[in-house]
């Protein structure tokens, strides 16, 4: 089964890291990207630019309203996400339990609707 | 077919309804991840062995024969609703060598594999133990709601929205690995504990529904248990469990009023279920991994033994409370650990351990913890804020033989004060 990985971080933590505690960070995702690559789990995954790069639109009627900033305004924030393929739930849940964020954020974890 | 025999068809369907209704349900599941689906395949199959064991006779193997007939249906059902191809192949697949040719294989328990997924932590704790219920013993949801004291409606969303996150998160039919036991068996005992104090809490003799609840705990306690004999915290929930049942008969005098454990009378009491009890908990103990419920066990084993010694260890009880309180941190605990101390130091040691509990909004809206604060307030001579402890002990009491109790208390304390 297909599941997506969604992570949410405060996104205040990246930018308050020195250098050296943003590079750990980064060799910490690198090492699990790798190991789910390896385990062949791995389907895809991409980080994203902060929250306040986001444009959220919606059209009602004729008209289209593009507001400035992401869906929801909260302190944690969608930073990346990855696509696991796994047998089951609890195999996605372990996943999700080993990403670097789920220390300091929540992962949250949903199966993909297959057609 | 005679009378007699058509009698004797509808005894046989219902006699393999009541004992294999769960392993049906956990075997066809298992397969295709879909509770909901295999429930009503099942109930179809149980309509048609009715209908037709009157005329042709019981089959042979009953079991294989509805699992064969359900497993037609779940087919159809997962054909009509295509559903992904690999579904059907695991279904024609696994069921074929089975059931068709009815050889001596007998069908896998997967009742245990069903109960950690009825208990598995993505699915609400609040739905957990109802679920097995339904799925396992087969109950069906305004039974389970009344029990439960939640509307059907509202009790029959919450099972359908389970069973659907079942089906949907994939949630995997299998006994976790050891590594990840911990919890997960303790997410079960949890929910099986929760289904027999729901009908344990309120044994009002006028609804049966509830005590069957009991009872049915104490049989899926005993199912565990005799798939995982060697884990000492299922010997130790039966155990405690054992004990609970076995003072049912004690817990309501003669007019049906509340009579509070240490008043019970012991000959009320159900020998054969407290030396069961006993024995499960020896056995638990000689594994030598203490936990939770063998504690509890431990602590029903102490007020058990006034049976015999006429009198109840206060120290004992303390002791235990004390450990149980490190495991569990649970404010009931620490509650029922000062009610103890007040037994073997006094009435104001107890409520000064009492008074650090206060600010608890947990106990907030806790009848035993108002009905021990009074009685602990009492013993230490505060005479006003006692009545008002027992105010509130009254107010937030559902049980009206429990209610009746209290305000007898209270109003021996009004006596006693001179100013009722």
């Amino acid at each position: 089964m297909r599941y997506m990985l969604m992570i949410y971080d405060d996104e205040a933590i990246w930018d308050a890291m020195s250098p050296a505690e943003s590079g750990q960070l980064m060799a910490a995702y690198e090492a699990y990207t790798e190991a789910l690559r390896q385990s062949g789990a791995l389907s895809g995954g991409e980080r994203l630019t902060p929250s306040t790069s986001a444009s959220s639109v919606r059209r009602r009627g004729s008209e289209t309203q593009v507001l400035n900033g992401p869906y929801a305004e909260t302190r944690e924030q969608l930073g990346g996400y990855y696509l696991i393929d796994v047998p089951d739930l609890d195999a996605a849940l372990s996943w999700a339990a080993r990403c670097p964020s789920a220390s300091t954020g929540t992962i949250e974890v949903r199966p993909i609707w297959e057609m | 077919m005679t009378l007699e025999g058509a009698i004797r068809a509808r005894a046989t369907a219902e006699s393999v309804a009541r004992h294999s209704y769960g392993k049906l349900v956990a075997f066809l599941a298992a397969r295709s991840r879909d509770v909901a689906a295999a429930e009503d395949a099942l109930s179809e199959a149980f309509a048609a062995a009715l209908e037709k064991w009157p005329q042709e006779g019981v089959p042979d193997k009953p079991e294989a024969w509805l699992l064969v007939v359900a497993r037609r249906r779940l087919i159809d059902a997962h054909r009509r609703r295509q559903h992904g191809q690999h579904v059907l192949d695991q279904l024609g697949l696994l069921f074929d060598p089975m059931a068709e040719d009815a050889g001596p294989r007998p069908i896998p328990d997967e009742r245990l594999a069903l109960m950690f997924v009825c208990a598995h932590p993505a699915i609400d704790r609040s739905v957990r133990a109802p679920l097995m219920l339904q799925t396992i013993l087969g109950f069906d949801a305004a039974t389970i709601a009344q029990a439960f004291l939640v509307p059907a409606a509202t009790m029959s969303q919450r099972l359908v929205r389970a069973k659907n996150k079942i089906r949907q998160a994939g949630i995997a039919f299998r006994i976790p690995q050891r590594s990840e036991w911990v919890g997960r068996l303790g997410d079960v005992l949890d929910a099986l504990y929760a289904n027999f104090t729901e009908g344990w809490c309120y044994p009002t003799i006028d609804d049966p529904s509830r005590q069957n609840l009991a009872e049915e705990g104490i049989w899926l306690a005993r199912l565990i248990a005799s798939l995982l004999p060697d884990e000492p915290e299922v010997l130790g929930l039966l155990a405690l469990m054992l004990h609970a049942a076995a003072r049912r008969n004690a817990r309501r005098d003669a007019l049906g009023d509340y009579v509070p454990l240490e008043l019970q009378d012991c000959r009320l009491w159900d020998e054969e279920a407290i030396r069961e009890a006993e024995s499960h908990l020896l056995q638990a103990s000689r594994l030598q991994a203490p936990g939770r419920f063998q504690l509890e066990a431990a602590v029903q084993s102490v007020h058990a033994a006034r049976r015999l010694t006429g009198r109840t260890d206060w120290p004992a009880l303390a002791l235990l409370y004390d450990a149980l309180l490190v495991i569990s941190g649970s404010p009931v605990v620490a509650m029922n650990r000062a009610v103890a101390k007040a037994r073997v130091a006094g009435a104001k040691v107890g409520l000064a351990e009492l008074d650090e509990l206060k600010h608890d909004s947990r106990l907030q809206h806790y009848q035993p913890y108002w009905a021990a604060r009074a009685e602990l307030l009492a013993g230490a001579g505060h005479l006003s804020e006692a009545r008002a402890a027992f105010s509130k002990a009254i107010e937030l009491e559902e049980d009206l033989a429990v209610r009746r109790f209290l305000l007898g208390r209270a109003a021996r304390l009004c006596d006693a004060d001179g100013s009722a």
